[in-house]
This record gives C-alpha cells, structure tokens and sequence, in this order.
C-alpha cells in the first residue's frame, strides 16, 4: 500500500509542477536558515571535551569586601582566585587531580639560525596537573613535574604547530627556546589540543581563539614576573602584586569522580570561606563559595551572543511563516483533488486510507524540501564562516546536524499537511461524484 | 467595487482565507521590527567620532628590546613620518583612539565633595563622579586629529609631562555638561584619584575607544601626557587617496629608522578599515536582518501567488460565467484585486497587534525602544502594494477568461 501512495503522490507532484515547486522551495528557504542558526547554536554551546566534561568543575571563592560595588569591564573580580586562595585550595589535596592557571602571553625569539623575526605567542602559565586532568595528549616528552612547580623550573611545554615552527622535523625535548628576557629547556611537545570553547580562560578572553602555543610553571611566572593575560582585578591598595591575598587573577579547575567527592568538595570550600572569614580575610558569607560544573560554568557564562539568539529567533519565525505557506497550499492543492478523493471512497477507501494517502504526499514535499534546505544550510554556514567573528570558524555540520535538517524538513512538512490531510478525509463521496 | 460579493465568496474557502490572514498577520509583525532593528543599526554604525576621519590612518609599533627612552625614540619616529610626502602632520598616542577598542578611563569627580562621598560609598553612583576615558599623546594631536576646540586653549609645551598625571586636561562637551551642570567648565578642577587637573579647553564632540550606552559614549578628556611604554600608535593625517601609500612608506620607514621594532600586518589601517573592523558585527547584522525581511516578504508574496492562481483555476467556471453575463476583463481584474485588498487588511490588524507584541519582547531582552508609530501606515503600505503586485499575474490570467468557458460543460 505504501509504494501505492508513493506512486500516486509522485504523479500528483509533477501534475502540478508550480505549485510543488513553490512548496519546495518555502520549505527549503524555511529549514535552510533555521538550521544555519542551530547549528551555530550547537557549535557554541557544544560540549568541550566529551568523555571527561562529567568530571571536571571549577571552584569559585568571594573573597571580596562587603560594599565592593566597583566597575569591572570583564565581569565580576570573584570569578577568579587569589594567589593564596589557589594554593591553600592545591596543597589541601581534596579533588583527585587540581590544577591552577593564567593566561599568559610573551614575545618569543627565535635563534638566528633560523630567519624568522621575533613574534609574540600566547599560552598558559599552569601548575603540573593541567595536562593530566584536561587529558592533554603529548606528541613528544611529558610535562613538568610537582617539584619543578616548587623549584620555579625553567622548563616549557611547546604546542606541535610552534615546535614545528621552530625546530623542524627534529626531536624539540631539550631544546632551548627564549620567551621573553629568559631561556627554557623544552620538556614536551602536545598534539595541537584545542577544545572548543576553550573553558578554561579567563571570562575576558576569547574562547573560540588560537590555541596555547607554550605552557609554563606557574611559579616560574610569577617569580620572573611574566605578564598575565586576562582579567588582573585588585581592590586594596597593591593592585599589582599576584601575591597579594586581594588580587584575583587565577582560573582553578579540579577532577571529582563521584557526586559523593562532588558534594564533600562543596562542603570542603564553604569550610574554607568559613574559616578565612573567621581569621578577617573573607566579608562575605562563607556559602557564597560556589563549585560549577564545565558545562554548568559555560552556561552560567552566557557564551551565546544576543545577536546570535536574535537570529534564531528570526531564523524560526521564518519557518513558521514558510509552514504557514505550506498549509495553505497543501490545503487549496489536497481540496481541488475533491473529486479523485470521492472515487477512492466510493470504491471503499477509508477515512484513515485518505489520510495516509496525503501524509505520505506531505512526506515526499518535506524529503524534496529537506534536500533544498540542506544545501540552503551549507550555504548560510558558509556565509556565517566568512564572519570575523570568534565562534565563526567553527560553524559547520557534523552528521547529527545532517539527519536533524531531513529530520525536521519532513516533521515540518508531515505537520503542515496534518490540517490539509484531516479536511481532505472529511470529503463526503457523494456530493463530489455528483458534479463529476 | 462591491465588497458584499467577494466576502460571500471567501466565506467559501474561510480556511485558507484564515491561513493568508495569519501569513500576511506574522509577516507584518516581524517586518515591522526587523526593519527597526534596521534602522537603529544603521544608527550605531554611522555614530560621528568628531575626528577627520578620512584624512587618517594609523600604524602600530611596537617595540623590542629594551628602552629607557621612549620618548626620544617616539621624536626620531615623527621625524621621520612628517618627512613622508603627503603626511600633513603625525602624532604619537599610546593605544587609544575612537572605535579602537583599547581603552583607558579614569574616575573623575567634579570637586572635592564628590570625591569623598564617592570614597565612602567605594562606588561612583549618585556622586556626581564619571568614568570617562583617558587619550593621551604627543603635542599637535588636537589639530591632527581635527578636533574642534568651542573653549579655551590648546596645550602647550610645557603642559606635556612624560611620567606622572599631568596638571591639565581638555575635556569635551559631553563631559563638561555631565560633570558640571550648572556652570561653565573651564578653569574647573577635576579630581581623578589623588591627582587633581585644571580644565583648560573644551573640544566639541570626541567619541570613546569602546561604545558603551549614548549617553556616556562621548565623556572623554585629553591629557598633555606623552606616551611611553614600547607599544605606541602613529596616527598620520593625508589626503583620502594617499592613505593606503602613506602607510605602506610608513611602514618600511620605522623599521629603517629602528629596525628593533615589531609592526604586525594588521597593525597598520586607515580609519575607514578601523571603523569598518569595530562595526564588523554590526554591519553583518544588518545584512542579515535586511535578507531575511526580503525572505519573508518573498515567501509571502508566494503564498499570494500560488493561492490566487489557484483559486482562479478553481474559478474558471464562474469568471467565464460572469463574463458571459456582460462583466469587462476590468471588472474581473478588479474583483480579484479587491479580494486580495481585504485579505491583507484582514491581516493587518492582528499583524499590528503581534508586531507590537514583539516589540515589548524584544526591549525586555535586546534592549530596544518603542517602535515608532509610523512604522504601521507604512507596513500596511508595504503589504497591500506586496499583495497587489503578487496578485497581478493570476489576476490577469483570470481577466483573460474567455465567456465561452461558460458554456462548455468541463
């Protein structure tokens, strides 16, 4: 019975080859721009590092004076942490793996052997654990270990794409590079590891940039005075000093395992605030510590720019008036067939028979529509990668995109034809064979 | 024309007529607020910074090595700018300039009282004290720039200080307005921090680096202050046509002054590319929400469209009929434009209530205001010409309806 419908729907398509193609093509422009949207939409809000995001979170202290009420262009000083706070937090060993990082970003000089003139690359000061926990994957050597963090090593971990650049095909690990005003032996090489978007930033910086070039010791950083790139943010009188215990600049990210370890840090970090509020170092109420989730924390983040949720929106209401469009012509297309209909029920057709007939009519517009709108898609995902912006280079369909846009083209349509197919049953056989 | 007729006939077809009037209600609505989000785009981005803007460009140095004098190195480097055929005049800034993005801003108050109360509370509101943003450079940037000085004076040379906050300050209107409401500006004392400055000059409009909301996007002063540091801007005044030569010589002529230097590709832009790259986002918006009201217009101009040629196949009979019966190919042209005149206007009026809907939906969330009033008489315009132009081609197939057809039994 199936391929029957199919083979009468086909025919009743090319009848009216107008009147399908202005179906197709409605469909097609409607499905087209929203999928542009949501799948811009996917990309932005897409999880970061499948497989270990469940298990990452990132504790947030308030170490801030009761009236700050203070201007911070980048967001609010207590989404990062003090130097103190970062350590107490690291040498109190409460998560399984923990690491503290910045952002950091130095002029790099390249030996005169090879011709290249000096640039500045951008890369992150961490303690040992960041490649461990983040599961960073190494090409070459490893990372750094805890006592080169205690002894402020001068030791980098270069990215493939700069180890490349600088030494060739040759093996990096003991190399010598010169960041800045100083020298340091290269202990590894990473694959190029770039998850998008990078979570790990400062809120200030940009989360769907270049990827970390270098990685150092924190504590080698700090003792060379390194510039920190990111959100430095003090509120006593020693703004610049990193030691200080009022200057926050620190992002922290830590594994637990089990929703037990979970709550056992929460309670760990609100013991903590307690504790610095009792010896006058904290203000604010110790339950304003917070733990977030990875994806918990990029929510909270808002990483959504307003005019991308604009163009959603407007991208849908598109759709819904091309499903308007659809049903008022499925409608005046499946009424005019009165007549064809009246047979088929005269002959003993069912209403439900009727039905199917042009769900399957409906179907077929929204594969052909589908198909229209995939290619639509393509092209608004094109425009969109042409953009300057941040997210723009990542717009593009994975397979769960692909099946969703023929997915959602016939679940529009089918759903278009639902009120053309219902009153098209309702067509009583007699009055139409009549004036036949 | 007779309405009465044509409403007896779509009450026939109450279904579809209800689906066009909803089509016609949702394009109406959203129309209306793309085409004010249009226009306050357009607003943004033709934002006036009060410099002269097509006369300048910009390169960006930044130097490598070490210096203990920057100011001297920024000197030679001017030399040997102004010495470029066609530069007008060059100066030195630290980083900020009006849709560069990089800005510094400074607490201001207006006079000691605020300054304390402003203390107390560790907050700027309600005290009278401002955050406006700071540009500094070397001496000649008013006049290169093209700022118009309304009050007092330029600074002079021994204004200039190279460490430290400078004695005086320029400060533009805006500002002056906003920190000193009642009286004249000039010859008043700010106080930024523990510093205090003399206002010396008052320029009548300069923009900020980063556009915040109107009504703080112009606070800016001007300090006699010299940059240092070994990033610097060089902001080059010439002719329109000699921008894009003047700072490729620019260029090659800094690193063969001082070869220590790092000037990224990007780094040297005349102002038209600085205000096109701040805009970027912007711009695009427009062309997307200007395509997709094109789209939807289309789309429902399609539906009329392929609706009406419809009906008049379906009608066939009854056109053939009423022409046998002595009506013109003018009266049925004019039956079938009336039919679509009042299914647009049927769909106007829930379409104006939507588009206010909407409207009060996005000023919660995008931060718009009203929509004009005026925006509905030319919607409606918009739509009835939309509907009467989709309706002409099926109209007139109808007006060639021989009244022959009558007679045939098909």
């Amino acid at each position: 019975m199936f391929t029957y419908y199919f083979d009468i729907a086909v025919r009743s398509l090319k009848r009216s080859p107008v009147l399908t193609g202005l179906m197709v093509l409605a469909i097609g422009l409607g499905i087209g721009a929203s999928m542009t949207m949501v799948t811009v939409l996917h990309v932005m809000t897409d999880d970061p590092l499948p497989g270990r995001s469940a298990r990452l979170f990132t504790p947030h202290l308030d170490p801030l004076p009761l009236n700050y009420k203070g201007i911070d262009l980048a967001g609010v000083p207590n989404a990062n942490l003090t130097w103190p706070d970062a350590m107490a937090l690291l040498h109190a060993h409460r998560a399984r793996r923990q690491a503290a990082m910045a952002g950091g970003s130095l002029l790099l000089w390249p030996d005169s052997a090879s011709h290249l003139r000096p640039f500045y690359v951008d890369g992150r000061y961490a303690t040992a654990d960041f490649f461990a926990l983040f599961g960073v994957p190494f090409e070459q050597g490893g990372g750094w270990t805890a006592a080169d963090d205690d002894a402020s090593a001068q030791v980098v971990v270069l990215a493939d794409t700069l180890a490349r650049k600088l030494f060739g095909s040759a093996d990096a690990v003991g190399q010598s590079v010169k960041l800045g005003d100083h020298d340091y032996r290269v202990v590894g090489v990473v694959a190029d590891w770039q998850p998008s978007p990078m979570f790990y930033v400062d809120a200030s910086a940009n989360r769907y940039g270049d990827a970390d070039q270098f990685f150092l010791p924190l504590s080698t950083a700090l003792a060379q005075k390194l510039d920190i790139n990111g959100n430095v943010s003090g509120w006593a009188s020693q703004s610049n000093d990193l030691h200080s215990a009022s200057v926050t600049w620190l992002q922290f990210w830590v594994e637990l395992d089990t929703p037990a370890e979970v709550a056992s840090y929460r309670r760990f970090l609100v013991d903590y605030s307690a504790q610095q509020k009792a010896l006058g170092r904290f203000q604010r109420p110790a339950t304003n510590a917070r733990l977030y989730s990875l994806m918990g924390w990029l929510r909270h983040e808002n990483l959504v720019p307003n005019d991308v949720r604009l163009q959603l929106w407007l991208a849908m209401g598109f759709l819904f008036v091309c499903m308007l469009n659809i049903v008022a012509l499925l409608l005046a297309k499946f009424l005019r067939r009165s007549g064809e209909i009246s047979v088929r029920r005269a002959m003993g057709a069912r209403r439900r028979d009727i039905f199917v007939q042009f769900g399957v009519e409906s179907a077929l517009i929204g594969i052909a529509g589908g198909a229209l709108g995939l290619l639509v898609a393509q092209l608004g995902l094109w425009s969109v990668r042409q953009r300057p912006d941040d997210y723009a280079h990542l717009a593009k369909m994975d397979p769960s995109m692909l099946l969703g846009t023929l997915v959602l083209a016939i679940a529009a349509s089918v759903l278009a034809g639902l009120l053309p197919a219902w009153r098209a049953c309702r067509v009583a056989p007699s009055l139409q064979l009549k004036t036949l | 024309m007779h309405i009465q007729p044509v409403l007896a006939a779509l009450r026939h077809h109450r279904l579809t007529t209800l689906l066009l009037v909803l089509q016609v209600a949702f394009t109406c609505a959203i129309v209306c607020n793309v085409a004010f989000l249009i226009v306050n785009r357009v607003q943004r981005v033709s934002v006036p910074t009060g410099i002269a803007e097509d006369e300048l460009s910009a390169i960006r140095s930044t130097g490598i090595g070490k210096d203990d004098n920057p100011q001297a190195r920024h000197e030679t480097d001017l030399a040997a700018l102004r010495a470029i055929p066609g530069v007008t005049s060059a100066v030195a800034v630290s980083y900020s300039l009006p849709l560069d993005r990089s800005e510094a801003s400074y607490g201001t108050c207006p006079d000691k009282q605020a300054l304390d109360r402003a203390m107390q509370i560790m907050s700027m509101d309600g005290t009278g004290c401002l955050n406006p943003s700071m540009y500094d450079g070397t001496p000649g940037l008013i006049a290169t720039l093209g700022l118009h000085l309304v009050a007092g004076r330029d600074f002079r040379r021994d204004d200039y200080v190279a460490t430290g906050k400078p004695a005086v300050a320029i400060i533009t209107r805006a500002l002056a307005r906003h920190l000193y409401p009642d009286k004249p500006a000039l010859g008043q004392t700010l106080y930024v921090g523990p510093d205090t400055m003399r206002v010396v000059g008052i320029v009548d409009t300069l923009l900020r680096p980063r556009l915040r909301e109107p009504s703080v996007d112009y606070d800016a002063m001007i300090w006699p202050q010299l940059p240092g540091g070994h990033s610097v801007t060089y902001v080059l005044r010439s002719a329109p046509q000699d921008r894009e030569r003047v700072l490729k010589t620019a260029a090659a002529t800094l690193i063969s002054v001082d070869p220590n230097r790092l000037i990224e590709p990007g780094a040297a832009q005349t102002y038209t590319q600085i205000r096109a790259k701040f805009f970027r986002r912007d711009t695009t918006m427009i062309g997307l929400l200007i395509a997709s009201a094109l789209g939807l217009l289309f789309v429902t101009a399609l539906g009329i469209t392929g609706l009406a040629s419809f009906w008049v196949q379906q009608r066939t009979r009854s056109i053939g009929v009423r022409r046998a019966l002595g009506a013109t190919r003018g009266d049925i042209l004019r039956y079938f434009q009336t039919e679509n005149f009042l299914i647009v206007s049927f769909g106007l009026v829930p379409g104006i209530v939507l588009a206010l809907g909407i409207n009060l939906a996005l000023m919660r969330f995008y931060e718009l205001s009203h929509l004009p009033l005026l925006y509905f008489p030319v919607g409606a315009l918009a739509l009835w010409a939309l509907g009467q132009l989709a309706v002409l081609h099926p109209a007139l197939r109808a007006a060639a309806v021989p009244p022959v057809v009558a007679t045939r039994a098909v």
